[in-house]
């Protein structure tokens, strides 16, 4: 890690260290930490959609299903078969992470639109399933009666207990993700993202390793579902749908799909942005993220904290040196 | 090392400017003089149940304006918090959450939809808060154990199926079909025509099921005609309940009474099916129909009321769901009225409330009926000269 990332690193972990407190003491923002608890949940699917699409150039428009795959797993092992929480979560993890492989593996010999749209396909069947598989998933009037969960004993109860939970798992996400990036894998990634035939010729096993990544972002995208599931204590198919799998997209383009912290940032921000701060436009909120990605894609295609990294870097009269997949 | 840490410190001081705005520029709350009475609300004004959320969100508000020019409650201006879902359960749960945290209501009204509203039943419930729902499924109030501070004002499909079975036995009719739509309402319709039959001494002999979006129901129709039914009962929302009465009439099965969900009750639906409907029965709630009931009834003058000054005000049609937030909003400012703003009293007053005239019936809550509706709060509907008429007994 280079001391900048290191630096932005503690500041972030700081940062969310006292968010809970800080937020409390005003009861303007009291609210925020439950803001931030979706953030972060959302924040896993972000991260794994960001290796696939930044770092091996695949798109996916199926990351709702597998949170929805995770958030069911959850849902209807805890509730109806009285599951540990915990296993339930492993179990609906092998789940979406079967599923991807089995999906992945004909979908990504597809490229640019084809892919997205064999992933947008299978988002739909899962959805239709959710809907229509009354008597597991409670289809369309929604699953509730989810239990908590527990850690070491205890029940995890309260905005800040959920808050560093979910973040804990954000954190380590990232690293582990952070990890991977600067391997030989990550490296392999990037090949395949700027050149397949080109990274083939060098031997990178291009398909196997765009299929890992698929099943990589199904799997934290099942455990941010997991969590969504025990958090909310209640599902219905509608959190679920091709809607938020492009929100997933568009947070992931807002923050930069280059850098893992664009995903940080873009979702926090757009979640903020979806929840707080466009209410005012009301029907109007899908034109202005349209506007949002319309804007980015034209005038800042590399994503709000690589182009604000390269800002401030001219501004110190830095010379700017070659990103790395990590800032 | 410097100069990512700057715009660390750049964008953390960005956000930190952003919900600061955010916090200050929120309406201001001090008023001069009593302290206004907060009621929080979520409805789903945007979204794909925006037709719901709507007319509620406009009743809301001139519900509140009528308030406050007559001077408000005991002197205290009430100040309506009002959030969109969007017609969304996260967003929901998010507002319900904010007006818990941030605004600090005493109580809740909506959300909108069932879903939102199962979904923020346990917040509530944490919290405190008594909170009442305008959405309609039975799960929301029950099992009252776990839901002590949770009400709801929309009737269940057990009164409307009810009151559907009860005119049919007074006409003898005892072998039905059903036709359901595939959605959340289609599904807890026929879980209650399913269940309530026996008591009635009704057997259903056709039980068909068909997707929200589908474009032909004349199979379904058949074999209703084919397994010999007295009556057919259609449970759905949106074109699909159109299309069935379309298909009935096109097949001549006009012999065979066509009985139709309260998601029928919809002047609009009448001129989709272009008198095809003439003869469509249906249980409403009395807020669709406040002209035709007598003068009697005790809900006419409330009714009445509401009717005239929504029309006047907005110039379209009354609504069942604007119905709901006139319920619910009254039954909010009567406990303020009477309680003042203390959420455990408001909710003690609302579980102890009787007799209550609204729109969509007499209410009569009690620590194990959070909803406080009984089918006879409902009138049964035929469509006559393209117009609803209440149906002769």
């Amino acid at each position: 890690m280079s001391s900048r990332e290191k630096t932005a690193f503690v500041g972030l972990t700081v940062f969310l260290a006292v968010f809970p407190w800080v937020s409390a003491l005003s009861r303007s923002f009291s609210h925020y930490v439950d803001v931030m608890i979706f953030a972060g949940i959302f924040s896993l699917v972000t991260i794994g959609l960001s290796l696939l699409m930044g770092f091996a150039g695949q798109i996916s428009l199926a990351q709702a299903a597998f949170f929805g795959i995770g958030a069911y797993g959850s849902g209807i092992l805890t509730g109806h078969f009285h599951w540990n929480p915990w296993a339930a979560m492993l179990a609906g993890v092998c789940v979406a992470a079967a599923v991807a492989w089995v999906v992945g593996v004909p979908a990504l010999r597809l490229k640019g639109h084809y892919l997205a749209m064999a992933t947008l396909g299978f988002g739909v069947i899962v959805h239709i399933v959710m809907n229509e598989e009354v008597d597991w998933t409670g289809g369309p009037s929604g699953l509730g009666g989810i239990p908590g969960i527990r850690l070491a004993g205890r029940k995890i109860s309260g905005d800040a207990a959920w808050f560093y939970l979910v973040w804990a798992f954000v954190l380590a996400a990232f690293l582990f993700s952070r990890h991977v990036l600067h391997s030989r894998v990550g490296r392999a990634l990037r090949a395949i993202h700027d050149d397949e035939k080109a990274a083939e010729a060098m031997g990178v096993p291009v398909s196997s390793l765009k299929v890992q990544v698929f099943v990589y972002s199904a799997v934290l995208a099942a455990v941010a579902g997991s969590l969504y599931a025990h958090y909310v204590s209640f599902l219905s198919p509608g959190s679920f749908d091709l809607m938020w799998s492009i929100r997933f997209v568009l947070m992931v383009v807002f923050g930069g799909m280059q850098s893992l912290w664009g995903a940080l940032v873009g979702t926090v921000l757009l979640t903020f942005v979806g929840n707080e701060w466009l209410q005012v436009f009301a029907d109007f909120e899908i034109l202005v993220y349209g506007g949002i990605l319309l804007v980015m894609a034209l005038f800042v295609p590399q994503g709000l904290v690589v182009w604000m990294d390269a800002f401030f870097r001219r501004r110190s009269r830095l010379q700017p040196t070659p990103s790395d997949g990590g800032s | 090392m410097k100069a990512k840490s700057r715009w660390v410190a750049g964008v953390v001081g960005m956000a930190m400017a952003l919900s600061w705005a955010a916090g200050v520029f929120a309406p201001a709350r001090a008023q001069a003089g009593t302290e206004p009475y907060k009621v929080g609300a979520v409805f789903a004004i945007t979204g794909t149940a925006s037709f719901l959320g709507e007319p509620e969100k406009k009743t809301a508000e001139m519900i509140a304006e009528e308030i406050n020019a007559q001077g408000g409650i005991n002197g205290h201006p009430l100040q309506l918090i009002i959030y969109d879902d969007e017609s969304d359960a996260t967003k929901s749960t998010l507002a319900v959450k904010k007006l818990i945290k941030t605004d600090q209501v005493p109580v809740i009204i909506g959300p909108t939809q069932s879903d939102a509203s199962l979904a923020v039943a346990p917040i509530a419930e944490e919290a405190q808060v008594p909170l009442i729902s305008c959405a309609a499924s039975y799960k929301i109030v029950e099992p009252v154990s776990e839901r002590r501070w949770v009400f709801k004002v929309a009737g269940s499909d057990k009164h409307v199926v009810g009151k559907m079975y009860d005119y049919m036995k007074a006409k003898g009719i005892t072998k039905i079909g059903i036709m359901t739509a595939s959605t959340g309402f289609g599904a807890s319709g026929r879980e209650e025509l399913l269940r309530l039959a026996p008591e009635y001494g009704i057997t259903v002999l056709a039980d068909e099921r068909y997707g929200p979006k589908d474009t032909d129901l004349t199979a379904q129709l058949t074999k209703m005609r084919e397994a010999k039914v007295e009556a057919i009962v259609n449970w759905s929302v949106g074109p699909t309940q159109v299309l069935a009465v379309k298909a009935w009439r096109d097949l001549k099965m006009d012999n065979i009474p066509l009985y139709q969900s309260h998601g029928f009750g919809s002047r609009k639906n009448i001129e989709l099916a272009g008198g095809a409907a003439e003869g469509v029965l249906l249980p409403l709630a009395r807020v669709n129909v406040g002209p035709l009931l007598p003068d009697t009834q005790p809900q006419k003058k409330v009714i009445m009321a509401y009717t005239q000054a929504y029309e006047k005000k907005y110039n379209e049609p009354v609504s069942s769901f604007g119905g709901h937030a006139w319920d619910s909003l009254h039954l909010a400012v009567a406990a303020l009225k009477a309680v003042g703003p203390d959420p455990a009293k408001i909710r003690d007053f609302l579980e102890n409330t009787k007799g209550f005239v609204g729109q969509h019936g007499i209410f009569n809550f009690s620590p194990q009926d959070h909803n406080g509706l009984s089918k006879d709060d409902l009138e049964m509907v035929v469509v006559k000269n393209g117009d609803w008429a209440l149906a002769p007994w």
